[in-house]
């Protein structure tokens, strides 16, 4: 499968890709590890017309101790952060959940800053990020403005991003000593999950996050204001489907999703240790 | 880019995936296509050392990059210990999965140099074999790891 004919566009800088970004518009899409973007052009799913790629900004590439939090360059691939020492102890729910993205070669190629653009609810770092209440840079012609996780996915691979700009950094709060948990249910091993479940509980914070579980990657309020309240894992974890609206395929009803979420979250919690 | 030691240079459609290119204007077609969905892994070569699934990247993306491929292990004739490794363990029936499997566990073996059986397992999870249930091939990256209990240490090859 090869994907329909488009006109190749090398950035080397930042601003460079904004600058070919503003020039051509919608028809752009900026290519980053490729490992969302080009299997959707080889299906012919997505078609478009300019490819920028931004794969070579180095720059974009870095995990940075920021203080109260953690910087990540958009173009850190998902091995970086899995690998992450600094990860590892300030953000451990982040650089277990990148070990879960695809295989081995995904991680070498995909990027952070690439699978949250996407915007797919089935892919596993949104969640995460969501679930950590993570802040992205986004850059455009006009300068830098920042995007809570929360406001950042819009609807089925829609973001907030105009098209004329470029996600440069994920900023995300140190977890410090709460608990956390990454959950995945799939079939096989390199699969995305059919439903994954992103929790950190603790140090006063709450966040709980769902992979394929609506249109959008998604927070379990229900089960968020329910710890809020004092409940047990278990009462908390039997609303977490609440307010969703998961989708049907081949793997799962929407029913099947939302027993997956009670369970997953439930696990999650007890292993947060709520 | 350079090809397993190679320079060559070729101008290429940008929609050219890079194993088309490497099958197509390089003519090496060890490197062979199996789902061509980013999920077999049988496309699976080395770019600038790491593990690539070479379905899913663009010639023009791997523009100045170090490639390996099943191809360039083989030195003098004289097969990569990982070959070897595959060779005396039967790690292969059909043979049709075995050079991404081969590129995966070098890749594997550069990121965990003495890996477990099953950060073995986990570490090929982007690789399919629908002929041997994967045991001979986790035997063989563990001989070629030099792991204990193995019949053979494939060391032969330096």
């Amino acid at each position: 499968m090869i994907p329909a004919q488009f006109e190749y566009e090398r950035a080397d800088s930042a601003d460079a890709a904004i600058a070919l970004l503003t020039q051509h518009g919608d028809d752009a899409k900026l290519l980053a590890g490729g490992h969302s973007l080009l299997p959707l052009m080889k299906l012919r799913l997505a078609t478009p017309s300019v490819l920028i790629d931004v794969g070579r900004l180095r720059d974009l590439s870095y995990i940075n101790d920021a203080g109260d939090h953690i910087a990540i360059g958009a173009l850190t691939r998902h091995r970086d952060i899995e690998t992450s020492d600094v990860l590892a102890k300030e953000v451990p729910l982040l650089a277990r959940a990148a070990s879960f993205v695809g295989d081995p070669q995904v991680r070498h190629r995909g990027t952070i800053g690439g699978s949250l653009a996407h915007g797919d609810p089935a892919s596993d770092l949104p969640a995460v990020v969501l679930a950590l209440g993570g802040t992205l840079v986004a850059r455009g012609p006009s300068g830098e403005r920042t995007i809570a996780a929360g406001d950042f996915f819009q609807g089925f691979l829609e973001t907030a991003l105009a098209p004329d700009e470029l996600l440069t950094e994920i900023r995300v709060p140190k977890t410090g000593s709460a608990g956390w948990s990454f959950q995945k249910f799939n079939r096989r091993a390199m699969d995305w999950a059919i439903v994954g479940v992103a929790a950190v509980v603790g140090n006063g914070t709450t966040g709980v996050g769902l992979v394929n579980m609506g249109s959008t990657p998604v927070r379990a309020s229900a089960t968020e204001a329910a710890l809020a309240s004092g409940a047990s894992a278990s009462d908390a974890a039997a609303v977490a489907a609440e307010g969703t609206e998961p989708p049907a395929d081949l793997n799962a009803t929407p029913e099947f999703r939302e027993h997956l979420a009670r369970v997953l979250v439930r696990r999650a919690l007890e292993e947060c240790g709520v | 880019m350079t090809v397993n030691g190679t320079k060559q240079e070729h101008d290429v459609e940008p929609r050219t995936l890079l194993v088309q290119y490497i099958r197509q204007e390089a003519g090496l077609t060890g490197t062979n296509i199996g789902c061509d969905t980013s999920s077999c892994g049988a496309c699976t070569l080395l770019v600038d050392g790491e593990s690539v699934k070479s379905c899913t990247m663009l010639a023009a993306q791997a523009d100045g990059a170090d490639i390996t491929t099943i191809e360039g292990l083989a030195k003098d004739g004289v097969m990569h210990p990982m070959q070897q490794a595959f060779h005396e363990n039967h790690a292969l029936q059909c043979g049709y999965c075995t050079p991404g499997m081969v590129m995966a566990s070098i890749s594997l073996l550069k990121e965990h140099p003495n890996p477990s059986e099953a950060e073995v397992r986990e570490g090929l999870e982007g690789n399919l074999c629908r002929c041997t249930g994967y045991h001979n091939i986790v035997k063989a990256v563990l001989a070629a790891a030099g792991g204990a209990g193995q019949k053979s240490t494939a060391g032969s090859a330096s």
